[in-house]
């Protein structure tokens, strides 16, 4: 077995419902949805959170899509035009789910190593041309 | 088929982005999604300023420039610009319109009776309590500071103008989702009840209403592929009678339409993937089968839907206290513990003078601001932090007074800091958002559309 994070193995999306954030956990790879549906419980969502997230966490299986759902509650300081927070709708809120450790097999380690991060050659200041010339 | 294009995912979102979707290629229809949680209270705020505003003032600019485009290529408009205000926008639309040079050649539909407002108190003597949806809490604990109170309508009276002959239709507070699917329930003459077909739609119109949000921008996916997001192509549904449709944008513009950068969309703002709530259907989410089947273009199908619920969602706004934010910038050496010394101080100041706080908020913009403590400690030569202190109350003189506590510690706190030069931060009222149910009936003898000759 061998440590990964969750940024190898998938991405994310969030939002808002009042004081409820949202995050949606997408397999990179379908054959890694099973490894994901099995490590990520709602139980470890909620410990790896802490003290963001003062309510319930749920989780929603979208085998259809590789992916799962979170519902975070009591996460976004009482949400939409109350909260204090930069992030009052939650937007970015499913990328600190990214920085969870999680135990893989070694094959699945090494498949997976370094996807999700830009590679080191990265120049964000070119633009990749749209294949027919936009 | 029929091809529905996404113009606008939000109130501020790119002006160039309907003009490339009229301009750059076919194009049946074209909805502008203006309207989120927020925007209601903020269109309320201008409103009772200014009573003939209250409604997305882009759009008629907007429309100023592609109205002819549309008359002429026949791209009818949908869209929930109209926010607290359709009638004042459908007015200025027939003006602009006119001033376009459409004159006798187009028809706005104005869609009203959303708004609940004035028979709100009715309302209430008639049983309906619009409890919290989440606390249970009932309306009338606030009634007094209640700003708006707006249902938030489905598809029939959208397919009712279009009926009407409507080339642009101007709603209050329309669900994104039948800006979208309106049209398809009017072209292909879909039964209500037929629950997989309309829900078809609604997953269509989730996938349109974040603009380009579904076409590659904010994905999360492998961003740095994504091409020319300069000029992105915003979504584009080409929809069939059976319900399913493909994702796609036009041909040679930026941004990316896949498999995961749909996925990641059809999560945004997820509740319960099998129940998904709309007043026309219940669309379950776990059911839908993407293909990806060209460049560009994904299949959507497969979707169930279910008969939906006696209930209406009412978004109502209420004024609920006020609230600052004032930000400091802390240079290295020892960014952190500057801004958080700062931070020490100022609350020392703010307790001594005996102001009152429901909240006050920290946080150090550069390491904890979305992460918090999952961030870890601040690494010791972190090179700047932006201290920003957020503060709440029911005391707007509280919040007046800590407006003017933030510039002193520039010259009376921790050293190395800058960046003051926006001034002192601004008391706002804060609008709150309170969800709730109302029964269908009470709301739907009340929808009326108006069809006006530009």
């Amino acid at each position: 077995m061998a440590r990964v994070l969750l940024v190898e193995l998938a991405h994310t999306r969030s939002g808002d419902k009042g004081d409820t954030a949202n995050v949606g956990v997408i397999a990179y790879d379908a054959q890694d949805y099973p490894l994901l549906r099995d490590l990520l419980t709602a139980e470890r969502v909620k410990a790896h959170f802490g003290a963001l997230v003062k309510g319930a966490v749920e989780r929603f299986e979208l085998p259809n899509l590789n992916a799962l759902n979170f519902l975070l509650h009591g996460s976004l300081g009482g949400g939409g035009t109350v909260s204090l927070m930069t992030d009052a709708q939650g937007k970015v809120f499913s990328t600190a789910l990214l920085r969870m450790e999680l135990e893989v097999p070694d094959e699945v380690a090494r498949r997976v190593k370094g996807k999700g991060r830009v590679p080191a050659d990265f120049d964000p200041m070119r633009t990749v041309p749209a294949p027919e010339g936009a | 088929m029929i091809r529905i294009g996404s113009g606008q995912g939000f109130w501020g979102d790119d002006l160039e982005a309907p003009v490339r979707q009229v301009e750059g290629g076919p194009l049946d229809y074209l909805m502008m999604d203006y309207l989120a949680e927020v925007t209601m209270s903020i269109m309320q705020k201008q409103r009772s300023r200014d009573p003939s505003a209250g409604y997305a003032r882009d759009f008629i600019p907007l429309m100023e420039r592609i109205f002819p485009t549309c008359v002429e290529k026949g791209v009818r408009i949908v869209t929930n610009a109209g926010g607290v205000n359709p009638e004042g926008c459908g007015e200025a639309l027939v003006a602009v319109g006119r001033r376009a040079g459409v004159g006798g050649r187009a028809k706005v539909g104005v869609v009203t009776g959303d708004d609940l407002m004035d028979r709100l108190d009715a309302l209430l003597a008639e049983g309906h309590e619009l409890r919290h949806m989440e606390t249970g809490e009932p309306l009338t604990s606030i009634r007094d500071r209640v700003e708006s109170a707006n249902a938030y309508i489905g598809a029939t009276p959208i397919v009712r103008a279009l009926e009407g002959g409507a080339d642009v239709i101007v709603t209050g507070r329309s669900t994104d989702t039948a800006l979208t699917y309106g049209p398809m329930m009017h072209e292909f003459g879909w039964d209500p009840e037929d629950h997989d077909r309309v829900a078809h739609g609604v997953v269509a119109g989730h996938i349109n209403e974040c603009g380009a949000q579904a076409s590659g921008g904010n994905a999360l996916v492998d961003w740095w592929t994504v091409p020319a997001m300069e000029s992105v192509g915003f979504p584009i549904v080409e929809a069939s009678s059976d319900g399913s449709f493909v994702v796609t944008k036009h041909p040679g513009t930026g941004g990316r339409v896949s498999r995961p950068v749909v996925s990641e969309q059809i999560l945004y703002e997820m509740g319960d993937p099998s129940s998904y709530i709309t007043p026309d259907v219940v669309a379950d989410f776990t059911s839908i089968q993407l293909e990806e089947i060209g460049p560009d273009r994904v299949r959507v199908s497969g979707i169930r839907g279910s008969v939906a619920t006696d209930f209406l969602k009412v978004s109502i706004a209420y004024s609920d206290g006020y609230k600052a934010v004032g930000t400091l910038v802390y240079a290295w050496p020892d960014a952190a513990a500057k801004a958080r010394g700062a931070e020490r101080i100022l609350r020392a100041r703010l307790d001594r003078l005996g102001l009152v706080f429901d909240e006050i908020r920290t946080e150090l913009v550069g390491w904890d601001s979305t992460h918090g403590h999952l961030a870890g400690p601040p690494p010791a030569d972190l090179p700047e932090v932006q201290l920003r202190v957020a503060v709440r109350s029911r005391d707007r003189a509280s919040v007046e007074r800590f407006t003017r506590e933030l510039a002193p510690l520039v010259l009376t706190g921790t050293p190395s800091v800058t960046g003051f030069a926006g001034g002192r931060p601004r008391a706002q009222e804060i609008m709150a958002y309170w969800p709730a149910l109302i029964r269908k009936e009470a709301v739907q003898p009340h929808l009326n559309v108006r069809i006006l000759e530009v």
